[in-house]
């Protein structure tokens, strides 16, 4: 039965777990940016992890149910009101029918996640109902929610009531944020001085950052290696003939702001890139808020997979604690 | 007792429509409700903050341009 939006908030989309397959063609993954947050909220109301939820970024909406439901909500700490009354987040709760979910201010973190028994049930669109709100697919017509949209819900048989993750399993985001990076591909084309103080200085999150990518300022401009451009590459150093980018690849527009490209990123382009932020780390971005201070931190392949590894297992420790 | 308004998003504040027009609200003037205070800007988008309660004698706790965390305190009103 569907669940009424009253007020949208600031950008809030439907996103399950993506649509793998398509990047050759320029549709990218999309999908939650933090997935362990969405997969937990599935796992607190009885759904399948990859069930369609809603995320909102910085501003909760204001919901009204139609039905009795199970929801949940993780990520970041947004107050949940339900009829103005707070409950605890990454915890399954009980709403009824004619009851509205609502929000306070954002406390820490960027991106909310609402899980709701039975999963939102728009169409799916190459096999995902993830908003990929630039290429219009998924989501509700290929947008963010509005008000006055009905979101249909699926049956589901809704988790226990009162089920919690401990705050052990919930990821802080700390400060400075450490994101570690494997310099690579482009690397060589920047001074070792340069390289140096990429790692050194201290960055912020620009106001820029969204679901395409995440734009980082105030460290040191880079200093390029001098070569003669290739045919093709234009005549700024941080031009490369066009390359396909990889998610989490740092690209440096003229060497000054790097950005880290997300599950809506583009595949393709012209600024080189001098690196990649590890797997293990790209659902950290998306609790980031802008002005934050970041450091970014070389690691190896091996360091880089084993963090990838300690990611599943925190996953499974989190199945294993809700019996799943 | 002072009446406060918060930043509802965090992200850069600005209390002009656009670089070369007078401030959405002038120090120590009226506000009135559904009045636009002020905008944030985030995720190249410029949202702009409406006030839910009046008064007057506006007083900005933050300077144009500023970074604001949500929920930082933006004006108080008389």
């Amino acid at each position: 039965m569907p669940v009424k939006v009253i007020k949208p908030g600031l950008l809030t989309t439907i996103q399950d777990l993506g649509r793998p397959g398509y990047f050759h063609l320029g549709i990218p993954i999309g999908g939650a940016m933090d997935r362990v947050s969405l997969r937990t909220a599935n796992l607190l109301v009885g759904n399948d992890e990859g069930a369609a939820g809603l995320e909102a970024v910085f501003l909760g909406p204001e919901l009204e149910f139609t039905e009795d439901a199970t929801i949940a909500v993780t990520g970041a700490d947004l107050p949940i009101l339900i009829d103005d009354v707070e409950q605890p987040g990454w915890t399954a709760l009980k709403i009824k029918a004619g009851q509205r979910l609502g929000f306070g201010y954002l406390k820490s973190g960027a991106r909310a996640y609402i899980a709701i028994s039975g999963g939102v049930d728009t169409p799916p669109m190459l096999g995902s109902r993830s908003t990929y709100a630039i290429g219009a697919l998924g989501g509700v017509d290929g947008r963010a929610i509005a008000a006055g949209d009905s979101l249909p819900i699926g049956a589901g048989a809704g988790g226990t009531e009162g089920a919690t993750v401990a705050p052990d399993l919930r990821r802080a985001t700390g400060s400075p944020v450490e994101l570690r990076v494997l310099p690579g591909l482009y690397w060589h084309r920047i001074t070792e001085t340069a390289q140096r103080g990429f790692f050194d200085d201290e960055w912020k999150v620009a106001p820029e950052a969204d679901r395409m990518g995440y734009r980082f300022r105030g460290g040191k401009a880079l200093e390029f290696v001098e070569r003669e451009q290739p045919f093709g590459a234009g005549s700024d150093p941080s031009n490369i003939v066009d390359g396909c980018y990889p998610y989490g690849s740092i690209q440096v527009p003229g060497g000054t702001e790097p950005i880290v490209l997300h599950r809506d990123a583009v595949s393709g382009g012209g600024y080189f890139m001098i690196g990649t932020v590890i797997s293990a780390d790209m659902d950290l971005i998306g609790q980031l808020q802008p002005h934050m201070p970041v450091r970014f931190v070389e690691v190896d392949m091996e360091t880089a997979l084993k963090a990838r590894a300690d990611r599943a297992a925190l996953m499974n420790r989190i199945r294993g604690a809700l019996d799943r | 007792m002072s009446k406060q308004i918060l930043s509802p998003l965090p992200g850069t504040f600005y209390r002009k429509p656009s670089p070369d027009e007078p401030p959405f609200v002038a120090d120590g003037g009226p506000v009135a409700v559904g009045d636009t205070i002020g905008l944030v800007e985030v995720m190249k988008t410029f949202h702009e903050v409406k006030a839910e309660i009046s008064g007057t004698n506006a007083r900005f706790a933050v300077e144009n341009e500023e970074p604001v965390m949500a929920g930082a305190l933006l004006v108080e009103l008389d």
